[in-house]
């Protein structure tokens, strides 16, 4: 078993790995460009190293996740603001959000270095290049950028290697890198995984972290025979790692997913279907559930996979609950119209459901939201990193008039056990997650109707809408899966025992669909 | 002894060096020769007492004046205010007759040599290198400055060594300073200024330096000032010599009128110690 992990580990890794070169490259590179300037300007002019170098440290304090997610809304809102006003708009998911991002983190290294080795230099070398007769910029770039080099070298080793690391955290934006095996194996409880992802990037930042030392010792010891050895070294890491990508030619078509193992087994089945129909394929594994659908409207994606309810209550707005017949239909049409995306349903509900330990449930004789309500005030309730700012926990809670205690958030593995080790009441429960089966869930009613239906859907982009090829491959798919299957398929991901990965489910579930 | 290749990238690109309205430099090097005029030169830092006070004097073409004075006297100071590294608050300096003021500062610079003490070489750049800078700066042909940096090898006596490829670490201090000496002297000055440029080096090697930059100032005919607190290197390298005390100049004159007519006590002091050292070696000697 274990070896099937990794062969599927290794399987990713030219692709991984070369997206994950890419963006840190070109991060650092536009972080030299923006920093090395800033720190010569702020060199020359002392009232503005006070301000350059603390706005690089407060950007320094923001988590790397943080600031890497900050950038997809302001990149939206510049997008539709240069759409409005030029007529072009840009991808606001994955590359550009994930270089301008590292960038910025890897500014601080670079500036407090340049700054510090320019200033620290021997005024009496400085007076020499003067006498000499050297105008201020000659005797910038011929004595004082050389005798600093071993230093600012030094600043930006440091970056390289922040950037290599945070770069991991560039996945749940729409970034391939080797976060990918990170997040993926976080969300199927896959250890190996997530272990062969943190020395994947490990070993890329040591390497380049010994050639960049090799660099600046090169420079410090005035040795040009390393300083060429040690630049020709990251070039050729460099220029491996990136090989792979230039495989890819012509139309690729993106599947994306978001962030649990219902996702990546779907995804895995959607790309198979893909290839063996003959199109280029790639994933985008790991997106926010907002992320998602908009990287969908704006084309960073072809293809996701949605739930009815989902669409209804944070896209349309809607609040009513016209049952889930009603629902698929107006939602279908409403894409149709608005984003000219085409809907396939593949026929189970996988809802929001607030579950409960059935042996609590059935001591205080809970069976539905009405009669949780009653018990609310003493009980945490745990929840994913959505559902507790999403409309729908709005109108449930207006609806039952809920007042809990305490919420906790979850990844949504660890939500189940939590309920089931006590550590919390009830949680907000997927319908179709294997584990309500396996850890003896009791799913409580929802009389007022207060969740909207959550019917699974394969959303396809405006631009493969009519793609006759595309809907010939993921046709067979239409209504072919039912709840018990895919609750069977998740908990072949989820359980410890036997684990598959979502690779392995999605070929059982292929096979499922034939019979 | 190993030798570090040159790298070029280190080096001066001649195309930026000589898009620097040459002609015009040289043109202007070429009319200059080496008299240099303090005019009632002050320099004061902000409200604080004048660190130069109204400093007049007239140095001729070919002449070697030592300015001397204890540390904190101003000497340094006034020196910096020849070339521009520091600007007076009150007064001129002319050279030939011309306020130096009146020009691009770079450009007077090119036309001085300019040794410090001990540091001063660029610890990155060859020893070619370091004294190929201004002629780079100034466009000069590539040959041209290989020529001139063996000529000048040569002339402060490092020709028979393959020196040039070496970096100043590699050097002895002495080197470094001879060195020092043939970068200031590359571009053909006619005014040499020196920044105690023997303070540092060892007793023995001091005097034969001084003793051979005094007939490099002979053979090309320069005009030297050279700043020192030592008043025998004073009395052997110098024409005349200028004393200066707290920012004020208190006598120039010859060697021979300044041990003859001291104009106070302190310029006495000044001169007795050499005197007395001399007094007391000579006595010792004799009871050998």
């Amino acid at each position: 078993m274990t070896g099937n992990l990794f062969s599927a580990g290794f399987a990713n890794l030219p692709d991984y790995l070369g997206q994950h070169v890419l963006v840190s490259v070109c991060a650092i590179l536009l972080g030299l460009l923006v920093s090395l300037p800033l720190a010569i300007a702020a060199y020359r002019l002392a009232w503005l190293r006070g301000p350059a170098l603390a706005v690089a440290s407060v950007v320094q304090t923001i988590p790397g996740l943080a600031l890497l997610a900050l950038f997809y809304p302001l990149l939206v809102i510049i997008s539709a603001f240069t759409t409005d006003m030029f007529g072009f708009g840009f991808r606001a998911l994955g590359f550009l959000p994930a270089v301008l991002a590292l960038a910025l983190y890897s500014m601080l290294p670079v500036l407090r270095n340049t700054i510090v080795g320019l200033t620290g230099l021997d005024p009496a070398i400085i007076r020499a290049a003067r006498a000499t007769g050297m105008t201020p910029w000659q005797s910038l770039w011929l004595v004082e950028l050389p005798l600093a080099a071993p230093v600012i070298m030094a600043g930006i080793r440091t970056a390289a290697v922040w950037v290599i690391g945070t770069a991991t955290l560039s996945t749940p934006i729409g970034q391939t890198s080797l976060g990918n095996y990170i997040f993926t194996g976080l969300q199927t409880e896959n250890w190996v995984l997530v272990l062969f992802g943190c020395v994947a990037a490990a070993v890329l930042a040591l390497v380049i972290d010994r050639l960049l030392a090799l660099a600046e010792t090169g420079l410090a010891v005035r040795s040009p025979a390393r300083l060429w050895g040690a630049l020709a070294g990251i070039a050729m890491v460099v220029g491996v790692s990136l090989f792979p990508l230039f495989g890819h030619a012509g139309d690729t078509v993106t599947v994306g997913t978001k962030s649990f193992d219902e996702q990546y087994i779907l995804g895995s089945l959607i790309q198979k279907r893909l290839n063996a129909a003959g199109f280029a394929s790639a994933r985008r594994d790991g997106l926010g559930s907002t992320v998602a659908f908009h990287a969908l409207t704006n084309g960073d994606i072809d293809i996701s996979i949605d739930y009815t309810g989902t669409i209804w209550a944070n896209e349309m707005k809607r609040t009513d609950q016209p049952g889930r017949t009603a629902v698929m239909v107006q939602m279908t049409a409403w894409l149709e119209k608005t984003y000219g995306i085409r809907v396939l349903s593949l026929g189970f509900e996988n809802a929001y459901a607030v579950a409960m330990r059935r042996d609590r449930a059935d001591a205080l004789h809970i069976a539905t939201l009405a009669d949780l309500a009653a018990h609310a005030g003493g009980m945490t309730i745990g929840g994913d990193y959505e559902i507790f700012s999403r409309p729908e926990w709005r109108a449930v809670t207006a609806a039952y008039g809920f007042k809990f205690a305490k919420q906790r958030q979850y990844q949504s593995d660890f939500m189940y056990r939590a309920v089931a080790s006590s550590d919390v009441d009830a949680i907000t429960a997927f319908s179709s997650d294997g584990r309500i089966a396996e850890y003896d869930l009791k799913l409580l009613g929802d009389p007022k109707g207060a969740f909207p239906p959550y019917d699974t859907v394969v959303l396809i982009s405006a631009k493969h809408a009519h793609d006759e090829k595309l809907l010939a491959a993921l046709k067979p798919l239409s209504g072919a899966i039912d709840l018990k299957t895919m609750q069977q398929a998740n908990l072949m991901v989820d359980r410890e025992k036997d684990k598959r990965t979502p690779e392995e489910t999605a070929d059982w579930l292929a096979a499922q669909i034939k019979r | 002894m190993t030798t570090i290749p040159r790298c070029s990238a280190w080096r001066i690109p001649p195309s930026r060096a000589a898009n620097s309205s040459l002609g015009n430099r040289r043109r202007l090097a070429q009319k200059w020769g080496g008299m240099i005029e303090l005019e009632n030169l002050t320099k004061r830092y902000g409200d604080a007492t004048p660190v130069v006070r109204d400093v007049s004097l007239r140095v001729d073409d070919g002449e070697f004046l030592v300015l001397i004075g204890e540390s904190g006297s101003g000497k340094t100071t006034t020196l910096n205010m020849i070339n521009r590294l520091a600007e007076p608050t009150g007064g001129r300096v002319l050279i030939d007759g011309a306020d130096v003021r009146s020009g691009d500062p770079v450009t007077l610079r090119r036309q001085i040599g300019f040794v410090f003490q001990e540091i001063g070489l660029f610890p990155h750049m060859t020893v070619g290198e370091n004294i190929a800078v201004t002629p780079r700066l100034l466009g000069w042909p590539e040959d041209g400055i290989a020529a001139r940096v063996r000529e000048l090898l040569s002339l402060v006596q490092l020709g028979s060594t393959d020196i040039a490829n070496r970096l100043p670490a590699q050097l002895s201090g002495g080197q470094r300073q001879r060195v020092g000496v043939a970068r200031a002297l590359a571009a053909r000055p006619k005014i040499m200024l020196m920044d105690e440029p023997f303070g540092a080096l060892d007793a023995l090697i001091r005097d034969e330096l001084a003793a051979d930059y005094r007939a490099i100032h002979d053979k090309l005919g320069l005009t030297t000032i050279l700043v020192t607190h030592d008043m025998t290197e004073a009395f052997l390298l110098a024409d005349r010599i200028a004393v200066m005390r707290e920012g004020v100049l208190l006598q120039i004159a010859t060697p021979k009128e300044l041990a003859a007519a001291p104009a106070n006590n302190f310029v006495r002091r000044m001169i007795e110690i050499p005197r007395r050292r001399a007094e007391k070696l000579a006595a010792t000697m004799q009871n050998a």
